[in-house]
């Protein structure tokens, strides 16, 4: 399983990179939502995906039995961040576009005097 | 007595002038200032009577003592004299400035920040007996004398001339740095008093070579030798009092200082004596030669301070002669040190008060134009007759003190003919005549300095202010050093003994432990020997091309502007200008696509690279998971909804899709046993997307279909490329731990430790909790950037509002 994920982890880099490289504003928030996916799924894989039981202390578990709780602790706070990230890109592009009126990417290069 | 610390004096009276030029504006803050130097002048004075027995004082504090850093402040004859130059001139440069700047007009604060700046520097320079010290203080003078230059910054001259003399000097600081960290290789010391027994050692040391030429390339370009003296002209710009006292006096002989104090380490080899005694002279002549090109006073006096500063240099260099020959006293060679240190004393007197004499002309006059100039004789009586004085000195003329150092320095270099090392004897014969060809010019400019400016027909039309005498306060400072030169001509061995001997001692104390040893005897009268008919040469051929300047001065037209040092400095200033801007403007094309690019390169090339070097690639199938039926169906949803943002032509598609994927990496979640991140992925997606409609697709304006992204292939080869490189980080990172995980701490300690059940939050509250808290920072300050976004936006529709 974890070779699969391996291979789709580097599926979802890939687009989202790609998409980041566009010259269109939504698209590269788009990836950048993309890439946080891919970082928490390559986050979780090197954990290793075993584990038999979910990392709350029960009766009758054995230690060895809890799913690796430390990848699950950063991938919790790097949610709330990319969130955070998420939306203020999106405020963001939102109001470049009521002040400039595009979000093409090409067009938002510099100042007039930048050659 | 811990004389170290008054070199920080003046830095620390600096501190105080802002203050009493605000305060105490009505007094002016000149008078405040010159406590310093005369009290400074004052106590090291005091200390004269150890110096002249050849004693030597030690004070230090140590300032980085795990880097073997400190201040040693070490007074011998040499640094005192310096110390006394720097204090007593400053004193005097001070005094007259006091006239020179108008209190209401001119922002003393800054200047005398600056000035004083500068005295703790040039003190620190002359007294470090630490290498690193030394270089800090070398640099401190380039910047105050770069903030000097620069003191009326709204004249284009004068930034300019700034930039150029900082260029310049730092350029050389640093080689000499370069020079001083080979030294302290070789010696393994930093003191320049434990370099020099260890000379006879280091001489064939292969660093030995680059040391001598980075330190001289310090030297040289500070004391403006043949060719980096292009800044010194061009440092006239500073007010004049800073002119008298940075650009001839003082700052200017650092690297004079220089040679002399590492004469020592450096004696024994050739290509020192050659290039101090070959540079300095060529010096001497060429700046004599292009002294009378000048039209402008203070530019004939920066040349002529060229000139006489190369000239000092080439006796040092020809007092290394003495180290090679046996039985010194009864040679003439013994004369170069010790002519050096004399001319250094008579020249810092006369090139002084030369410069206040050319800021009173200016100041009185409104130019320094000397083709405006002339008959200024009867109506500035003083100083002209200053002027006169300081002139026939330099022109070397009985009796001033320049006489006899001039008379000294042609004995000097009559005695390299008779040397006999290092080639010499071939081509030695080539100094005196270039001396005396230097000292022909210097005899002309000298007159045509004074002449033309006191001499000749008034032209009152042409000076922007009548012309009258200086006020009396402004003539104290000239005609006290005036005096001075006259007094050093006739008591010259007094001065000898007192100042010059222990400073020879310095130079030279493998010939002498004692300033008594140093037998020389200065008198104005040796009977008829060659020197006196130099000399005698130099009046009439000197006397004679005065006479006629005015028929042959305006070949110096002849040499083209475009092949001069100056226009190679120009040239490579603005190659090196245009040239960064060219290279940054290739790669900072302003598309942040261009960006993005180079980041995700240097992605790929750092973590392949490490990959392979490190060999950190590891590939395990021993530990895997199964592989499941709801895995499989989970992934082929994310990687479908992956593959329609890519190919989706409508912003809704793509939203929608990006939810999808977000939903299946929650169904991930639910799979790998990650309840929690399940459930906030969840939610946090609901919310994104919900965010990402109402900014996208309520927005009116924008149309809500967009075409279709074409293919690009570099983006696709960069993207595929951080693909694999993740792919092949996520499969080494799984096959294989370096470290044993802290997992299995938390998992033991998490109820008998924290006393909670759920892992995962117990790590993020409690074991983790500081990370938590700048989570939640971050949150925060992501929050108030989009409300100051949003209301941004409101108050600035007011406004256009308003205007219509």
């Amino acid at each position: 399983m974890e070779i699969i994920m391996s291979v789709a982890i580097g599926f979802l880099f890939m687009a989202a990179v790609y998409l980041m490289l566009s010259k269109s504003l939504i698209r590269i928030i788009i990836g950048t939502g993309l890439l946080s996916h891919g970082a928490h799924l390559l986050l979780l894989t090197m954990g290793g995906l075993g584990g038999n039981s979910p990392p709350v202390v029960a009766e009758g578990v054995s230690v060895s039995d809890y799913a690796d709780p430390l990848p699950q602790a950063l991938i919790l706070t790097a949610i709330v961040i990319s969130f955070a990230v998420t939306s203020f890109f999106l405020v963001l592009a939102y109001r470049s576009y009521q002040e400039l009126g595009t979000d093409n990417m090409e067009l938002l290069r510099g100042t007039e005097d930048h050659e | 007595m811990s004389f170290v610390f008054l070199i920080f004096l003046p830095l620390l009276a600096a501190l105080f002038i802002p203050l009493l030029f605000k305060k105490l504006g009505k007094v002016h803050t000149g008078w405040f200032v010159l406590i310093v130097p005369v009290a400074l002048f004052i106590y090291y004075a005091s200390l004269l009577p150890t110096t002249i027995d050849g004693g030597n004082l030690v004070s230090e504090f140590q300032w980085i003592p795990s880097l073997d850093i400190a201040f040693v402040a070490y007074i011998d004859g040499l640094s005192l004299l310096f110390t006394l130059l720097i204090t007593g001139i400053g004193a005097l440069v001070v005094l007259y400035s006091i006239f020179y700047l108008d209190k209401h007009r001119e922002q003393l604060h800054n200047f005398y920040v600056y000035l004083l700046m500068f005295m703790t520097a040039m003190l620190g320079i002359v007294q470090s007996d630490h290498l690193i010290t030394l270089y800090l203080f070398w640099e401190l003078t380039s910047i105050s004398s770069f903030l000097l230059i620069g003191y009326w910054y709204t004249r284009d001259r004068s930034r300019f001339g700034a930039l150029k003399s900082m260029m310049i000097t730092v350029f050389g600081g640093l080689m000499m740095l370069g020079g001083f960290v080979l030294l302290s290789i070789m010696g393994n010391t930093y003191s320049i008093r434990e370099l020099i027994p260890q000379a006879p050692e280091m001489v064939s040391h292969d660093f030995f070579i680059w040391a001598l030429v980075l330190v001289l390339l310090g030297a040289f370009t500070k004391s403006a030798q043949f060719p980096f003296y292009i800044w010194l002209p061009d440092a006239m710009e500073a007010p004049t009092p800073v002119s008298a006292y940075l650009h001839s006096a003082t700052m200017v002989k650092a690297g004079l200082y220089l040679v002399a104090r590492l004469t020592p380490v450096f004696v024994i080899s050739g290509t020192w004596m050659w290039l101090v005694a070959g540079v300095g002279l060529f010096t001497m002549f060429w700046g004599s030669f292009f002294a009378l090109k000048q039209k402008d006073l203070k530019g004939i006096l920066a040349f002529s301070t060229v000139s006489q500063l190369g000239l000092i240099m080439s006796l040092l260099g020809a007092s290394a002669a003495g180290y090679h020959v046996d039985n010194i006293a009864e040679t003439t060679f013994k004369y170069a040190g010790f002519a050096a240190i004399f001319h250094l004393i008579n020249h810092a007197v006369f090139k002084g008060s030369l410069f206040m004499i050319a800021g009173i002309v200016d100041h009185e006059t409104g130019t320094r134009d000397i083709r405006k100039l002339g008959g200024l004789m009867s109506l500035m009586p003083i100083s002209f007759t200053v002027a006169m004085i300081g002139a026939f000195s330099m022109a070397g003329l009985p009796p001033f003190g320049g006489f006899l150092s001039k008379e000294m320095f042609l004995t000097a270099m009559l005695s390299l003919t008779e040397f006999d090392l290092f080639s010499m004897d071939v081509w030695g014969v080539l100094f005196p005549i270039v001396a005396w060809l230097g000292s022909v010019f210097t005899f002309i400019y000298s007159f045509y300095f004074v002449f033309h400016t006191f001499a000749g027909k008034h032209k009152p039309d042409q000076l922007p202010k009548p012309a009258h005498e200086a006020p009396i306060g402004m003539l104290i400072s000239p005609v006290f050093l005036a005096l001075l030169v006259v007094v050093i001509f006739f008591i010259p061995n007094l001065v000898g003994d007192w100042l010059v001997k222990p400073a020879v001692m310095a130079i030279q104390p493998f010939l002498y432990s004692s300033p008594g040893e140093v037998d020389i005897h200065v008198s104005a009268w040796h009977g008829f020997n060659t020197e006196l008919f130099m000399t005698l040469g130099i009046f009439a051929v000197g006397g004679l091309m005065y006479w006629t300047l005015r028929k042959w001065q305006k070949s110096y037209d002849r040499f083209p502007d475009s092949v001069s040092l100056n226009a190679l400095y120009d040239n490579l200033m603005f190659l090196s200008d245009s040239g960064a801007n060219r290279f940054s403007m290739l790669y900072m094309t302003g598309f942040i696509r261009s960006y993005l690019v180079y980041m995700f390169s240097f992605v790929i090339f750092i973590l392949l690279g490490t990959l392979y070097l490190a060999e950190a690639f590891a590939f395990d199938v021993s530990n895997l998971a199964p592989v499941g039926f709801y895995e499989i169906v989970i992934l082929v949803a994310l990687i479908g909804s992956t593959l329609t943002i890519l190919f989706s032509k409508s912003r809704l598609t793509a939203i929608i899709a990006l939810g999808a994927v977000g939903y299946s990496v929650a169904l991930f979640f639910v799979i790998f046993r990650a309840p929690d991140l399940a459930l906030t992925q969840l939610v946090i997606e609901t919310i994104s997307v919900a965010l990402f409609l109402l900014a996208f697709y309520h927005l009116p304006q924008i149309s809500r279909k967009e075409e279709r992204m074409r293919f690009r292939f570099g983006n696709a080869l960069v993207a595929l490329g951080v693909g694999i490189t993740m792919t092949l980080v996520a499969l080494s990172a799984h096959s294989q731990k370096a470290l044993p995980s802290i997992s299995e701490f938390y998992k033991e300690t998490v109820y008998s430790e924290a006393g909670g059940g759920n892992i995962v939050n117990v790590i993020l509250v409690d074991y983790r909790g500081f990370d938590t808290l700048f989570e939640i920072a971050v949150l925060g300050i992501a929050g108030i950037g989009i409300i100051t976004m949003i209301k941004l936006r409101l108050t600035k529709k007011e406004g256009q509002h308003e205007n219509k």
